[in-house]
């Protein structure tokens, strides 16, 4: 394997080469990082894949024109240039699509990008078959050259993302209102397609920049993949923009090294993968909307569901055996008399059995399939049986609903119901539960099994 | 500027890939799934690699087969992601085919030792040399016809999607507008996904053979997307559709041949340009016209109608 003096040259960035491949990755990561997670929350992240592939014409066109001036033809510059104007027209002639007709987002996308990349593909066989020969080498501009860096491409990188950090910073609250609602931005008086155009072009800045610095796939996976992995672990803004940001730098910086360390691995798709394994381990771990955290906070609530149709299935027996004006006492019930209050399955009874039992509610179910509520579990059978017959009378009272319907309804509604909901009905109920004479108000409706 | 017999292939070959294209791309259009020809043609890269790093050798078939394969992962791995995670579907379609793209581009280098398998050749194609691989000799009226490789797989191609959008075409039809009802209705929708989804990965692997795959992601999209301007129904646009991408596959093939001239360059320097990228140009061009022009949706009709109107 590597030596150790070797790996820890490439971190602490001692060879020339490495620093600078290094740092210019992980400069665009941070400006791509921003910008897609602009786009990811418009739900344009293809459009760094239609502007990539636009801006191949201009690079010809101006490769042309440089020839025709008696130039060399292959002066950055003008390079860049001619992929920044024909790329802001690609997402222009985008937006005009799908203002204009009842063409969507994604066709016009699609339009435009194997259009242009048609016409550059056409310009670039001429060019390259022209007998100047100075073409050679311009397909670098879009498969990249990422091992390749050179000073003047540090120095482009640089500036290119100071003028996206600090502008994105600057129209924050601008762009950030653009993401959300647009239609609500237009209505305060923001001029909401110029901002649209001015984050367009902010995109396509870092697109072109990057371009020929690390290439076409690379640089359309840095705009969607850190943006998209950053989604997963904040609901805010300016966080997920940071957050987004760090990933795009940390993939191009260990993407980069990694590619350093060992021979014979392109730069640009180690970085695309580092990319994709942080995307991974945010959809799997995300603390916000990560798949795992998800699934845990689904089973909570049907653990709680669950904790909750027993304790009512068991109190209701209980207070039809003790009759109108009794107390409700502590009695074992069979398994099958339960069972049958409701549609669940023995298995999804037995578990919120077992777990009821944890929680201390009943006593260790006994061979003979008999249940028996502890003194606890009586006290909150009683406040969940409550809570729910409370609800069906707010229900009754106040939302006209027919009666038959209100125990269904009232179901799906009582497992968000907070204490202070609870409190707040109480108050209002209070009379009918003084009528009714009882701790616990009677049900509206006959209770049959099944309910 | 002389018309040979390859010429007339070339134009055949490019026809029969555009039209085969267009069949499946008004599904796509409808569905809001029009960059899925340009995820599953970056993304079939690790197939092709994988299948020649299983035979070492460049063989058709378990290249086709592998690159399928991938193909249909592609879709399917877009579909979970945007599901489990929550992802929007355009950004986890970016991100599965660019993660895939440079799979491929690993395996590639680290075969690059004993292989010339060049992304490029996979991106741009190279239909100017296809009429040179005969592999069927048929006479007719005396004369010997030689017919390319491609053109017998195209057309098998084609057939089966054809076929395919006859014989499905009231699924299909209710699917694309409707999943849900599609599902009371009894129709699988999932089922009509990935069968389609399969189909265009099928298309795509055999046409990108041949033309390179500008032509396969432009006739997926750009064709269907001039009839959808045209017409309110789907048989129509479907006929209209493969019209055009058989429309822009010759125009793009006579104006490669006559853009140089065009540009004053000397025709005996370069002779002509690159038909793939020229197709795709001619169905954007046609596009745009129909775009500005159609009787209906056309933007000058419908300033027009405002300007009446005030």
């Amino acid at each position: 394997m590597f030596e150790i003096s070797e790996i820890i040259d490439v971190l602490l960035l001692r060879n020339y080469n490495t620093r600078l491949v290094v740092i210019c990755t992980m400069l665009l990561g941070c400006a791509c990082g921003l910008m897609g997670g602009f786009l990811l929350l418009r739900k344009r992240s293809l459009m760094g894949d239609t502007l990539s592939h636009a801006t191949l014409p201009g690079v010809c066109l101006a490769f042309f024109v440089g020839v025709m001036l008696g130039g060399q033809g292959k002066s950055l510059p003008l390079l860049l240039l001619g992929a920044t104007t024909t790329g802001v027209l690609g997402c222009a002639t985008v937006l005009f699509i799908r203002n204009h007709s009842r063409i969507k987002d994604d066709a016009a996308m699609g339009i435009v990008l194997s259009v242009f990349f048609g016409a550059g593909v056409a310009l670039l066989t001429i060019v390259t078959k022209m007998p100047s020969g100075a073409a050679a080498g311009l397909e670098s501009f879009i498969y990249g050259k990422t091992a390749s860096m050179v000073l003047s491409d540090f120095r482009l990188l640089t500036a290119v993302t100071v003028c996206v950090l600090s502008l994105s910073g600057l129209l924050f609250k601008e762009f950030r209102l653009l993401c959300f609602d647009e239609v609500y931005a237009a209505a305060q008086g923001w001029p909401v397609k110029r901002l649209d155009v001015l984050l367009l072009a902010l995109v396509t800045l870092v697109t072109v920049a990057g371009l020929q610095a690390v290439g076409l796939i690379l640089i359309i996976a840095f705009l969607i993949t850190p943006a998209a992995a950053a989604r997963f672990w904040t609901d805010r803004l300016d966080q997920m923009l940071l957050l987004s940001a760090l990933i795009g730098g940390v993939s191009g910086w260990m993407g980069a090294s990694l590619s350093a360390l060992i021979p014979n691995l392109p730069a640009g798709a180690l970085i695309v993968l580092v990319a994709a394994a942080f995307f991974l381990l945010s959809l799997l771990f995300g603390t916000k909307r990560g798949v795992l955290v998800r699934y845990l906070r689904q089973l909570k609530l049907k653990r709680s569901v669950g904790r909750q149709h027993l304790l009512r299935a068991l109190y209701e027996i209980l207070e039809a055996d003790a009759g109108p004006t009794d107390d409700v006492l502590i009695r074992s019930v069979p398994f099958r008399k339960v069972r049958g209050r409701r549609t669940w399955s023995d298995r999804q009874l037995r578990s919120s059995l077992r777990l009821a039992y944890q929680e201390g509610l009943i006593d260790a179910v006994n061979d003979r399939d008999m249940i028996t509520l502890t003194r606890a579990g009586l006290d909150a059978a009683a406040q969940v049986t409550r809570n729910h017959r409370l609800w069906e009378l707010y229900l009754i009272e106040y939302a006209d609903v027919a009666t038959s319907r209100v125990d269904r309804d009232a179901d799906a509604v009582e497992h968000v119901l907070g204490e202070k909901l609870v409190a707040l009905l109480e108050a209002k109920l209070i009379k009918l539960r003084i009528t009714s004479g009882l701790e616990v108000p009677a049900s509206p409706h006959p209770i049959t099994p099944g309910d | 500027m002389t018309w040979y017999i390859i010429d007339t292939w070339i134009v055949l070959i490019s026809i029969l890939a555009a039209v085969a294209c267009a069949l499946l791309g008004n599904f796509l259009v409808l569905r809001k799934m029009s960059m899925m020809g340009d995820a599953i043609s970056h993304a079939v890269l690790p197939g092709l690699a994988i299948a020649f790093l299983i035979t070492g050798a460049r063989a058709s078939l378990t290249m086709f087969i592998g690159a399928a394969v991938v193909g249909i992962l592609t879709a399917l791995f877009t579909q979970w992601v945007s599901r489990f995670g929550k992802v929007d579907e355009g950004a986890s379609m970016g991100i599965v085919f660019t993660t895939l793209f440079a799979v491929g581009l690993l395996l590639i280098v680290q075969a690059a030792d004993h292989v010339d398998l060049d992304a490029s050749c996979v991106l741009y194609g190279a239909i100017e040399l296809t009429p040179l691989d005969v592999v069927w000799r048929p006479e007719l009226f005396g004369s010997v016809l030689q017919v390319p490789r491609s053109a017998l797989v195209l057309s098998a191609v084609c057939a089966m999607n054809l076929l395919f959008v006859v014989l499905f075409f009231k699924e299909l039809r209710i699917a694309s507008f409707d999943s849900e009802l599609a599902t009371t209705m009894g129709i699988n929708a999932n089922l009509m996904h990935y069968m389609l989804m399969t189909l265009v990965a099928i298309t795509t692997v055999a046409a990108f053979e041949a033309v390179g795959s500008i032509i396969v992601i432009a006739m997926l999209i750009v064709p269907a997307a001039t009839a959808h301007l045209l017409t309110d129904q789907l048989h129509w646009m479907v006929v209209i559709s493969a019209i055009f991408a058989a429309l822009s596959a010759a125009l793009g093939h006579v104006s490669a041949i006559f853009l140089p001239g065009w540009m004053g360059i000397d025709p005996s320097v370069v002779e002509a340009t690159s038909t793939s990228g020229m197709m795709a140009v001619m169905a954007g061009v046609l596009f745009f016209i129909v775009l500005f022009c159609a009787p209906r949706q056309g933007i000058f009709v419908q300033k027009l109608g405002r300007f009446e109107a005030e």
